[in-house]
């Protein structure tokens, strides 16, 4: 899953403009990744230029 | 806010304002929705233009201009600065101002603005879009035009809805960071551009003077090209090296479509201008200018359709037909351009930028720069050539 930093994200949509899925919501002040429709691709964490989102560590079970 | 309107139009950027208030002058009702509490905020540009692009679309204010710049610098990667010839005079703007204003001219024209609007969705029936869904201070709306205009920027989602592929390739996106930094000295009367694959890879880092003491600047990266460091990384090194006494009163991030000609930008009930329909110049990255045209061929034949009562796909193909003619083979020039620019490794720009500076100052035109990078590098001949083959007509 794709985690956002709410605190260093300036709601810029620059990752929702690279995302193809069309999975990210955007508003003022709250960005969202819906992990359903999210195929984990990466486009958003590497566009974003303030270093906002990333990828949570895949745990073993 | 009615609940419905002859035309709708999503943001409230130049390409939004220009768009509602040409509409609204030829008649047509007319609300503009912006998500963000206040137009002209956040300024995510260098804000820079040249004189005759701004002078072309509008009447210049003197309260938008916070410098005039005589002259371009190049700097190469090792340092190296091409003044290129004073023949493209421009403005650093107060885009936040520039930005109030156009708004400001489109409520005169009677349009009504509303912010805190979040567009989260479009009215579609039976293929046409017919209006659009905003959530405004804790409520939802669904709200009916005859047309949309989607102004919604690069981060745009109301051409996905209505079924456009919209979404910028990562090549194709500039990730871009910002600040407005005062306490630093400059000499105003230059625009600088850096290129190097340490300062910027894949793009460029600006810096405009806003005063002899403060600049916008900032850089864009191309987004196939990141690696571990983003985009604000980079400029805060820069500015660390070159200004470590500026102080950063505007720290912004925003992306730039650097993207192919876009023609999908238009279905039954539907269009799109500015960033949303990729119209930013790819090798630049400027928009404002494009944006400016294409909103008023978008109002006028917004407010044409409507007078027929013709909104289908095929009338409002009208607009993008108008905006190739006039955009159209710039843009498509300028993307052959970016391909070939991307090919150029550092010591090509070095080797470029010694013999330029060989050249006269008054003849180091645009032009001149890159036919002496032509003449030094035959292996980018075929890509030079191919920029300067006609562009194929648009998809009418």
């Amino acid at each position: 899953m794709i985690q956002i930093d709410k605190y260093k994200c300036d709601f810029c949509g620059t990752c929702v403009s690279v995302c193809p899925h069309d999975a990210i919501e955007l508003s003022e002040t709250t960005l969202e990744i819906d992990p359903v429709t999210c195929t984990e691709c990466m486009n958003c964490v590497k566009a974003c230029p303030l270093h906002v989102l990333s990828e949570e560590p895949v745990h073993a079970e | 806010m009615q609940n419905k309107y002859d035309v709708i139009v999503v943001g409230a950027g130049p390409a939004g304002s220009t768009a509602a208030r040409v509409a609204a002058q030829k008649g047509c009702s007319v609300l503009m929705l912006e998500k963000d509490r206040e137009v002209g905020m956040p300024v995510r540009c260098g804000e820079a233009v040249g004189e005759k692009g701004i002078k072309k679309v509008l009447n210049l204010q003197d309260r938008w201009i916070a410098n005039k710049i005589d002259a371009v610098r190049l700097i190469a990667p090792n340092g190296d600065v091409v003044n290129v010839a004073h023949n493209e005079i421009g403005y650093v703007l107060h885009r936040k101002i520039f930005d109030y204003d156009l708004a400001m001219m489109a409520a005169d024209a009677g349009v009504h603005v509303v912010t805190k609007a979040y567009v989260y969705g479009l009215v579609i029936e039976d293929g046409v879009v017919k209006g659009v869904k905003v959530k405004h201070l804790g409520k939802e709306y669904t709200l009916h035009a005859k047309i949309v205009i989607g102004a919604d920027g690069v981060e745009s989602r109301v051409g996905r809805w209505a079924g456009l592929k919209t979404h910028v390739r990562m090549k194709d996106i500039e990730s871009c960071a910002q600040v407005t930094v005062g306490n630093i000295s400059v000499d105003r009367r230059y625009c600088d551009f850096y290129f190097s694959d340490d300062i910027a890879p894949g793009g460029y880092l600006w810096v405009f003077p806003k005063g002899p003491n403060a600049a916008n600047i900032g850089l864009g990266i191309a987004g196939h090209k990141v690696n571990s460091k983003a985009a604000i990384d980079y400029l805060n090194e820069f500015i660390d090296k070159k200004f470590p006494n500026a102080a950063k009163l505007i720290t912004v991030a925003g992306g730039v479509p650097c993207a192919p000609y876009m023609d999908n930008i238009f279905a039954s009930g539907l269009m799109l201008v500015g960033d949303a329909a990729h119209q930013a110049n790819p090798i630049s990255g400027g928009g404002i200018i494009q944006a400016i045209l294409a909103a008023e061929i978008a109002g006028e034949e917004a407010a044409a359709a409507i007078k027929e009562s013709d909104v289908s796909e095929k009338r409002l193909a009208q607009y993008e037909k108008r905006w190739f003619e006039k955009g159209g083979q710039n843009h498509i020039r300028a993307y052959r351009l970016k391909e070939v620019a991307y090919k150029l490794t550092d010591e090509d720009l070095n080797k470029t930028a010694e013999k330029i500076n060989k050249v006269r100052p008054e003849k180091r035109t645009i032009i001149s720069i890159f036919k002496v990078a032509l003449f030094n590098h035959p292996k980018y001949i075929p890509d030079i050539l191919k920029v300067f083959m006609p562009a194929k007509g648009s998809s009418s």
